[in-house]
């Protein structure tokens, strides 16, 4: 018996371990949260949820949230992580969305997980719950024609608990700050190409979820050590059940079953993308920002990137991008699949 | 409604009571009786609002209430109730057709009975003799009559599974009732009433639900056998499209599905999407002054639903994605298409990459796999696909950068190679059958000779290439080689260069131009000399150059080889 269990136990003890300190971490992290405007009791059963941290987003934030309310967002739970351009009052006005404010130290709460592991712990349960910035955009196949409801109808049909959409990077033609973005705009009308096919894949044994790298950020800036190049892999939809918790952004969750959304038989499952509008203008000085704050992941040397990188002058445009024109070009290029949802 | 057809429907409801409703109606106002089933498990004010919705038609009636789970005889029970119910209370029924809460009729009713009435004595059944099917999911086709089924499969999973695998162990083999012969086919039908009120009022009717109530999946089985033992005319089709993907789960219909399935000509299509509402406001058709007798055509709309699930079930070949990440071998295509690997050429003939690029419809790579960078055709800064020429990212995932490569070009995709460029990938392409890998051993030695290196930085790197390129041919020699390998070696190749070109060439391009001229030729006059300082050093030189004539005063085409003409045999 002891021979038995030993060789994969310790592995799934120390990932329940994981788990469960975790969660309590979040538990903890809850009174770093100070609610501004609580409309949670709004939320109706089968609502689907968007779970957002933000930070000085203001100009974004009209279309982003027209964008999931369009798609079937019933409800926004906000953390605002000490904005100072207004974005907290310009929230607080919306119906739809429940605010809470922190001045705590975004990299000390795990780069804001902890926060929202707390939200989704105590709003999410039972629900889909979608976590995302406020420079991703959700897209599905189908996504032009079946709202968001469809999609986790169809996934709870299938028994599926999450559905992964890997990040794509977009960028426009020329300097970032050639077109200024105007609020209210759709982002990807201004930044609208991407990388087609320079994806790296991994697995990672310990969590099983995979480990994507790539796309134009890697391309241009981290060419020379392709290994510290941000992780592309995202697993944003989730039908929450308290006792999950992200680990690491949204990249990968606890219990491991919700990363296996990948087939390993040949087959194709189901998968959308982010369309990830971080290159826009103002990109610039916010990096510059951001480093000067030393708040991201590991020593913000991906910004200390991207500020070297822009200085040089470099831009992400190249001769094999490809102009975005919607979830069918995706799933041909075989960045996202349909399944079997027909 | 057709003068000779009067129509009953037999609605099955388990959730989504509003949809129910409606369907109901649709099915009410077109002229037909109705029976509905509700589910025991629906929650009582769920029914009552759907009596209220329902309230002001008549010929609704709703029948006794079971407690219905998937896979089991309960549901046959529902149905049998509700047939009664309908048979007794409404004796002129002609037809009875067998509906979901979620069957959403796409023609109007009274095409549906004028279709009937064309044939009023036939009975549209599915039922495939279960030796025949091969469509079932799960692996139980013959299984289903012949072992028992008390368990759930849905709540008490483990306990079916098991008790199935201990009934195989002990070869238990129920008898089936005499005089059946099992058939299976979907759920969905529409009998006609003499054939239905025969199998209900079968004098054995007793042993048949007796014998039915311990099989597997019944309601996909129950009707389907007895018909055969009762009905005239075998219309063996269902009416109703009902579609299931590879988990045996019913597909569901958006509203972007409505001009296939407007196409499809079906009457009733199985199932809806609540939130479908365009689809809802679309179906059914009004009814037409003329009513149109075209049998149903699915033939669209199913194979949309066959790619899909062979979509699921195989994938795209050659794609590695967030959702497709095939573990080794199963692949099931480990690239997308056809491509060229030409190892040793460019040391023979230095402007080859250039000299075939001109001679195939492809694109023609330097060493793509080369130490320093990847060697795009033209040598641009990002190659195809935004790939980066840097040789580190491209070793990150080598596998992945080849089949990105190859899947994102619509062209033939041709690469040089040699034991001087990362060999992560030998066993892949080896193994892959898209690969056509064209090899001249030794070939690396050429541009040793008048390098002017130290001889003994020479030997170095010779005993060094020579054991790689061993190692690489170990590969090529494996017996699990998928690739078309062709293997010469140098002397071989320098003994007529020129017919095995042009025949790499007729392979990978047929229609080419015959070649008339070599491209330049390096200098090989030095090499016998140099083998024969290698030999003396120590180093025992394996690849095929030993062949070449040890005196050697001249070099074009002299070497008479004894060696045979070799595929896949060169090392020894």
């Amino acid at each position: 018996m002891m021979r038995l269990s030993r060789p994969w136990m310790p592995e799934r003890f120390r990932r329940r371990i994981e788990r469960q300190y975790l969660i309590g971490r979040a538990v903890n992290r809850r009174r770093a949260l100070r609610p501004l405007s609580d409309r949670t009791a709004r939320i109706r059963p089968a609502d689907i949820l968007a779970f957002v941290t933000q930070r000085n987003e203001r100009v974004r934030l009209p279309y982003f949230l027209d964008y999931y309310r369009n798609l079937g967002v019933a409800h926004f739970l906000v953390v605002d992580n000490a904005s100072d351009d207004g974005s907290a009052e310009y929230l607080r006005g919306q119906p739809d969305v429940s605010l809470w404010s922190t001045a705590a130290s975004y990299k000390r709460a795990r780069f804001g997980m902890d926060w929202i592991n707390w939200l989704l712990l105590r709003h999410g349960r039972d629900h889909w719950c979608l976590t995302v910035d406020p420079d991703e955009f959700l897209v599905y196949p189908h996504c032009d024609s079946r709202p968001l409801a469809a999609l986790t109808g169809w996934l709870d049909a299938s028994g599926r608990r999450s559905f992964p959409a890997m990040l794509l990077d977009m960028y426009p033609r020329g300097g970032l700050e050639d077109r200024p973005y105007q609020e209210g705009q759709d982002p990807v009308e201004v930044a609208n190409w991407f990388d087609p096919a320079n994806y790296a894949f991994a697995k990672n044994s310990y969590f099983g979820n995979l480990w994507i790298q790539g796309g134009p950020r890697v391309r241009a800036f981290f060419g020379h050590d392709p290994l510290a190049g941000p992780a592309l892999n995202k697993i944003p939809l989730v039908k929450w059940h308290w006792r999950y918790a992200y680990v690491s952004s949204t990249h990968m969750l606890l219990p491991t079953g919700l990363n296996l959304v990948y087939d390993e038989d040949g087959g194709e499952m189901a998968s959308g993308c982010l369309l990830h509008t971080k290159f826009l203008s103002g990109f610039a000085g916010k990096s510059t920002e951001e480093l000067q704050r030393r708040q991201h992941y590991a020593n913000s040397h991906e910004y200390r990137a991207y500020a070297e990188g822009l200085n040089a002058g470099a831009q992400l445009w190249c001769s094999e991008s490809r102009q975005y024109h919607g979830w069918q070009q995706l799933e041909d290029l075989g960045l996202i699949s349909r399944g079997n949802w027909a | 409604m057709s003068g000779r057809v009067r129509l009953g429907v037999i609605l099955l409801c388990h959730a989504d009571l509003p949809m129910a409703a409606r369907m109901a109606r649709i099915w009410a106002e077109g002229g037909a009786r109705v029976a509905i089933h509700v589910d025991a498990k629906v929650r009582a004010p769920d029914l009552a609002a759907m009596r209220d919705a329902l309230a002001d038609l008549d010929g609704i009636a709703f029948t006794r209430r079971r407690r219905c789970d998937w896979g089991r005889f309960s549901l046959v029970r529902a149905t049998q109730d509700a047939a009664e119910h309908l048979l007794r209370d409404h004796p002129d029924i002609t037809h009875v057709y067998l509906a979901s809460g979620a069957c959403l009729p796409l023609r109007p009713v009274t095409e549906l009975a004028a279709f009937l009435a064309a044939d009023p004595d036939r009975d549209h059944i599915e039922s495939v003799s279960a030796d025949e099917v091969g469509w079932t999911v799960g692996g139980l086709n013959e299984e289903r009559f012949t072992l028992y089924f008390p368990f759930d499969w849905r709540r008490h999973r483990r306990l079916f599974d098991r008790f199935v695998e201990w009934q195989r162990r002990r070869g238990v083999r129920r008898r089936l009732p005499r005089g059946l012969s099992p058939h299976l086919g979907s759920q969905w039908w529409c009998l006609t009433a003499p054939t239905l009120r025969a199998i209900l009022q079968d004098p054995r009717r007793a042993e048949f639900d007796r014998y039915f109530r311990l099989s597997w999946i019944p309601d996909e089985s129950y009707f389907q056998t007895l018909v055969r033992r009762h009905s005239v005319q075998i219309e063996s089709r269902s009416l109703t499209l009902a579609k299931f993907d590879h988990k045996g789960r019913p597909y569901q219909l958006y509203d972007d599905h409505l001009p296939l399935l407007e196409e499809s000509r079906c009457f009733v299509a199985r199932k809806a999407w609540h939130g479908a509402d365009r689809l809802l406001a679309h179906f059914p058709r009004p009814a037409s002054a003329a009513p149109d007798l075209s049998p149903p055509q699915p033939a669209g709309i199913e194979r949309l639903i066959n790619r899909t699930i062979r979509r699921r079930l195989q994938g795209r070949p050659g794609l590695y994605m967030q959702s497709r990440y095939p573990r080794k071998d199963a692949e099931n295509g480990k690239t997308a298409a056809p491509y060229a690997v030409f190892q040793g050429f460019t040391d023979i003939f230095p402007g080859f990459e250039r000299w075939l690029g001109a001679r195939v419809a492809g694109d023609v790579h330097g060493h793509l796999f080369s130490a320093e960078m990847a060697e795009f055709a033209g040598r641009p800064e990002i190659g195809p696909g935004a790939l980066s020429t840097s040789a580190a990212l491209r070793d990150h995932d080598a596998q992945g950068f080849l089949t990105s490569l190859i899947r994102v070009s619509g062209r033939m995709q041709v690469f040089q190679f040699s034991p001087r460029d990362s060999q992560i990938l030998n066993w892949f392409i080896a193994t892959d059958p898209n690969a056509h890998l064209f090899v001249v051993t030794g070939a690396w030695m050429l541009p040793l000779v008048n390098s002017g290196m130290p001889f003994d930085d020479v030997r170095r790197i010779t005993a060094h290439l020579q054991r790689v390129e061993l190692a690489q041919l170990d590969v090529l020699n494996s017996v699990w080689v998928k690739a078309r390998v062709q293997v010469h070696d140098l002397a071989d190749f320098l003994s007529r260069p020129l017919a095995l070109l042009e025949d790499a060439l007729g392979q990978i391009e047929p229609h080419a131009a015959p070649i008339r001229a070599l491209p330049a030729m390096r200098d090989t006059s030095g090499l016998s000399d140099l083998l024969r300082r290698l030999r003396n050093a120590g180093l025992q030189p394996r690849l095929g150059a030993e062949g070449l004539p040890l005196a050697a005063s001249s070099h074009e085409g002299q070497a008479t080889s004894g060696r045979p003409d070799s595929e896949r045999t060169a090392a020894e």
